[in-house]
């Protein structure tokens, strides 16, 4: 049935076919470079995958090989995915940001045939890890900077083989078009590596009906339109930018913007002013602390007038986004903020067009969240992973709140395990994980209902969606009373001053945590206080930023302890890391997670020292640099004790 | 070691590191430059090979950076004489050097604070601008075309020093690794095929001088532009240098590969300071 739905738009080199012919001239692709952004219509995007596709096969790809694709998010780089998928192959995304090694065990493990890299950087880790590959044949590259002088024996750029498949169209064109169309709706359309918060990453096998039906649902949920556009600036390996740069932008032929640089994507932002926006909690923090930290250096009439109207938009905002009632005193207040404050602050952040933004991942916090919709900004949550090719639950317009992550996407049923943890059913459920039956196996039943691993319930009266906390950490004190460490985290993590925190307790009597600074907003700070330090060490300790994220857990133990639940997870004592939790360390995913097991493991006599009552403690840990070498940063950190609230309810339920 | 040096002054050779260095470019002979009666450099001759990167160094005030004022003719020897690429060079204002091919960087970084990124980069071209400035101000034709092709060329070097974020900040409000490469890019918008750079890693942290080292050898890889600088970290001189040559109070006392002038006494004496047996 689902088959009759797509028709035979059900491959991405039959959909961008279509789309040569739906909107041949109009924008499929933008990118900035030498400070202009160049653009690829539809018709180009699509001769340049034919001749992509026929260069691949000229070196070699056969059906089924994987192409892995290292890079930054470049329309060369999309449009070659899907020039993989033309000429048989299956394309691997690879986090670009990985190590040697990483990358090492990603390629061996799906055992690419071809690496299609961005840059010099990419393509020098293939080559120091080229002996451990013995699958791989073939590598090329787009931007040829600093490669001249390599051996190009098995080393190509794409240029090259762009140009040597337009030499070779007239003998290959009946063949890569019988290719295409051998392909269905069943067929694999991507390989996907999950980040790996447990263990090694695993490859996700996604077919094209997982992707396409998905990508077809949610652009109807959200009324997706050909002249929409996005900032694909999110790495390409990651579930999300395949469903939103490629999925969503084929399926309705929206334009893909491309940054120039890592650096330049605030700029970029507000150049491309997108209408459809994603990105990370983490992302809406930052910017929020930055236009904070602004404010703060402002004239004072600036920052009256920012504080007056900002209170305005707080209380009215949001009821506009959501067609509430709002009188007509209130609307004319906030048209008067608008043009004085909320549009000049749209546009400094981009988002004057944004008809429609997502957040994901983590959960945000709900000043965060409140701040950007009562600017006007419709922004939303959604639930997904991987494994679901994104979406599980999104928040349908009108409906959007800060503590759910609302109903069930189009075709996606959901059930709640005994245990609390969620089970999702949907046209988007991947087909296996790559070569590891066991783990397809524990992961999705015959039937195709999926662990999300996450505990969460279903709300009675709304139908939305509501996650606690990842379902393998929700554990037990020694007292018997629920431990969440995530809502706790999360709490902590909305102030400003807080970037990361990791709490302890399972098991134990009392709760403890970690917390990192954020360098930005406590440097402002130290900067204004004329505080001076030396190092993000020296800040991290001192008296005056202990005392304050002291203030902070104590308030979050404050509100904590209001829930009957989990009044239990208060944070009894903590201190503040020397350094600040790293991926490259393996402390956080690639995605940003933490990473509990490894940093218990890392840091176990940090923890024992937040049990034994000890003030101080002498931390020596090894870090590894971006290029690789390692270092050490030591120590000494003090450990202060927060107030907690007394938690007299549950003893009296349990006598 | 010996191998490394050419047999004479007109033939190529190949690095062990697989470049190719070819015959003198520039040749300064018995050069004496006196600021009243204080002798800064005294009776120096040295040469510099087509493509290769050339160190000069020595404790302060032993007169480097002076020797790259006369090379780019910012400062006139009282005796001696410049062979560029075998012709001996008259007395030159700095910007008909400039003509010649050769640019500079600056120990104590020389932009405009205020100016952009953009525009600081832009100056560098301002000899390959050849319409008059009428038809400047008229802003047609020849002028606006030149205008544009400058542009495309200033933004290449933008893109090669991965600078595309700054482009339109004052450089004044950079941090000092920054203004050091936007310096380095308003040199190479020059299109030099002498590059000479004062202290490019002054100030710098292990990064940015790794980024710095990279940059210059990339500049020498990718443009086979000729390189002379000056340099303190004898890490950085060692990792980089084809050449080094070695001053002292004005007295030249050292020149070969940086293997040969490390293990040469006096060097070791007036430079680095150890004493030996």
């Amino acid at each position: 049935m689902v088959q009759s739905v797509l028709g035979d738009l059900n491959t991405f080199p039959k959909l961008l076919a279509h789309n040569v012919q739906r909107f041949g001239d109009a924008p499929a692709y933008r990118v900035k470079e030498y400070g202009i952004w160049q653009s690829w219509t539809w018709a180009e995007a699509h001769a340049d995958m034919r001749a992509t596709a026929i260069g691949l096969l000229e070196l070699g790809l056969q059906p089924g090989d994987h192409v892995a694709i290292i890079g930054t998010n470049r329309p060369e780089l999309y449009i070659t995915m899907t020039a993989v998928s033309a000429a048989g192959g299956v394309a691997v995304p690879i986090y670009q940001e990985g190590v040697a090694e990483e990358i090492a065990y990603v390629l061996d493990h799906c055992s690419a045939k071809l690496v299609i890299c961005d840059d010099q950087e990419q393509v020098d880790k293939v080559l120091e890890v080229r002996d451990q590959l013995p699958d791989l044949r073939e590598i090329v590259y787009r931007d040829p900077g600093g490669l001249r002088k390599y051996d190009h024996s098995h080393l190509h750029s794409l240029e090259s083989v762009i140009e040597l498949g337009k030499s070779r169209a007239s003998d290959r064109n009946a063949q890569l078009d019988a290719t295409i169309a051998a392909k269905g709706i069943d067929d694999t359309c991507v390989m996907l590596y999950t980040s790996g918060t447990t263990g090694r990453p695993k490859g996700v096998v996604l077919s094209n009906r997982n992707i396409l039906v998905t990508a077809k649902n949610t652009s109807e949920f959200d009324g997706l339109r050909q002249t929409d556009s996005v900032l694909a600036y999110l790495p390409m390996a990651w579930v999300g930018d395949f469903i939103f740069s490629m999925g969503q932008a084929h399926w309705t032929g929206f334009c893909v913007c491309c940054p120039e640089a890592e650096h330049t994507m605030q700029t970029d932002l507000r150049e491309v002013g997108p209408t459809y926006f994603f990105a990370p909690p983490r992302f809406y923090e930052g910017l929020l602390t930055t236009v904070m930290i602004r404010m703060e250096d402002a004239s004072k009439i600036k920052q009256k007038l920012f504080h007056k109207y900002m209170a305005v938009a707080k209380s009215v905002g949001p009821r506009i986004l959501d067609g509430k009632p709002v009188s007509l005193g209130e609307r004319i207040q906030y048209a008067i903020g608008n043009a004085l404050v909320y549009a000049p602050l749209r546009n400094t952040l981009g988002m004057s067009r944004v008809r429609l933004g997502y957040t994901a991942g983590e959960a945000i916090g709900p000043e965060i969240f409140e701040f950007y919709r009562s600017l006007g900004i419709n922004l939303k949550q959604l639930y997904g992973q991987t494994e679901a090719s994104v979406f599980i639950t999104q928040q349908p317009d009108g409906e959007v709140r800060a503590d759910t992550v609302g109903v069930p996407s189009p075709d996606v049923e959901l059930r709640i395990a005994e245990n609390g943890e969620v089970f999702y059913r949907s046209p988007g459920t991947f087909v296996e994980y790559y070569k590891n039956p066991e783990s397809t196996a524990s992961t999705k039943d015959p039937e195709g209902w999926v662990a999300t691993g996450d505990a969460g319930f279903i709300e009675k009266d709304s139908g939305h969606l509501r996650i606690i906390d990842r379902a393998k950490d929700v554990g037990q004190m020694a007292d018997g009373s629920l431990f969440a460490p995530k809502y706790v985290e999360n709490k902590l993590k909305f102030f400003p001053n807080i970037l990361e925190a990791v709490v302890f307790g399972n098991g134990r009597d009392y709760c403890t945590a970690f917390l990192n600074i954020d360098l930005g907003s406590v440097g402002n700070w130290a900067e204004r206080n004329n505080i001076a330090y030396g190092s993000y060490q020296e800040l991290a300790q001192h008296p005056q930023v202990l005392s304050t994220l002291q203030e902070h857990v104590e308030e979050v133990n404050r509100s904590v302890a209001q829930d009957e639940m989990l009044s239990g997870c208060q944070v009894h004592r903590f201190l503040i890391l020397h350094k600040q939790l790293d991926a490259d360390d393996g402390e956080l995913t690639r995605t940003q997670k933490v990473r509990r097991r490894i940093i218990e493991e890392r840091y176990g006599d940090l923890i024992d020292a937040l049990y034994d009552g000890s003030t101080e403690v002498f931390a020596d840990t090894e870090v590894t640099y971006e290029d690789g070498r390692k270092g050490r940063v030591k120590g000494q950190l003090v450990i202060r004790d927060a107030a907690t609230v007394p938690v007299t309810t549950q003893r009296v339920a349990a006598e | 070691m010996n191998d490394m040096s050419p047999p004479n002054d007109t033939d190529s050779y190949t690095t062990p590191d697989g470049r190719t260095i070819g015959p003198v470019m520039l040749e300064v002979k018995n050069i004496t430059l006196r600021f009243g009666g204080v002798v800064a450099i005294k009776d120096i001759s040295f040469d510099i090979r087509e493509g290769e990167i050339r160190a000069i160094i020595g404790p302060n005030g032993a007169g480097k950076s002076s020797m790259l004022n006369v090379i780019n003719g910012f400062y006139h020897p009282q005796e001696g004489d410049i062979l560029f690429r075998g012709e001996k060079r008259g007395p030159m204002k700095p910007f008909q050097i400039a003509q010649q091919g050769i640019a500079r960087t600056f120990q104590n970084i020389a932009l405009f604070k205020g100016m952009s990124t953009l525009d600081n980069i832009m100056t560098g071209r301002f000899t390959h601008m050849k319409a008059p400035v009428w038809k400047q101000a008229i802003w047609r034709g020849e002028a606006e075309r030149e205008e544009i092709e400058n542009r495309a060329f200033v933004e290449r070097i933008i893109d090669f020093l991965e600078i595309q974020a700054i482009r339109k900040t004052p450089v004044g409000r950079l941090p000092y690794g920054l203004q050091k490469r936007v310096e380095l890019g308003r040199a190479l918008a020059a299109e030099p095929k002498l590059l000479l750079l004062d202290e490019p890693m002054a100030g710098m942290n292990v990064e940015e001088k790794e980024d710095m080292s990279r940059f210059i050898l990339d500049v020498n890889d990718e443009f086979g532009t000729t390189i002379a600088l000056i340099e303190h970290d004898m890490g950085v001189v060692m990792d980089i240098s084809d050449r080094v040559v070695v001053l002292d109070y004005g007295r030249k006392i050292g020149d070969g590969t940086p293997a040969e002038v490390i293990a040469n006494p006096e060097v070791i004496d007036a430079y680095l300071g150890v004493a030996h047996d």
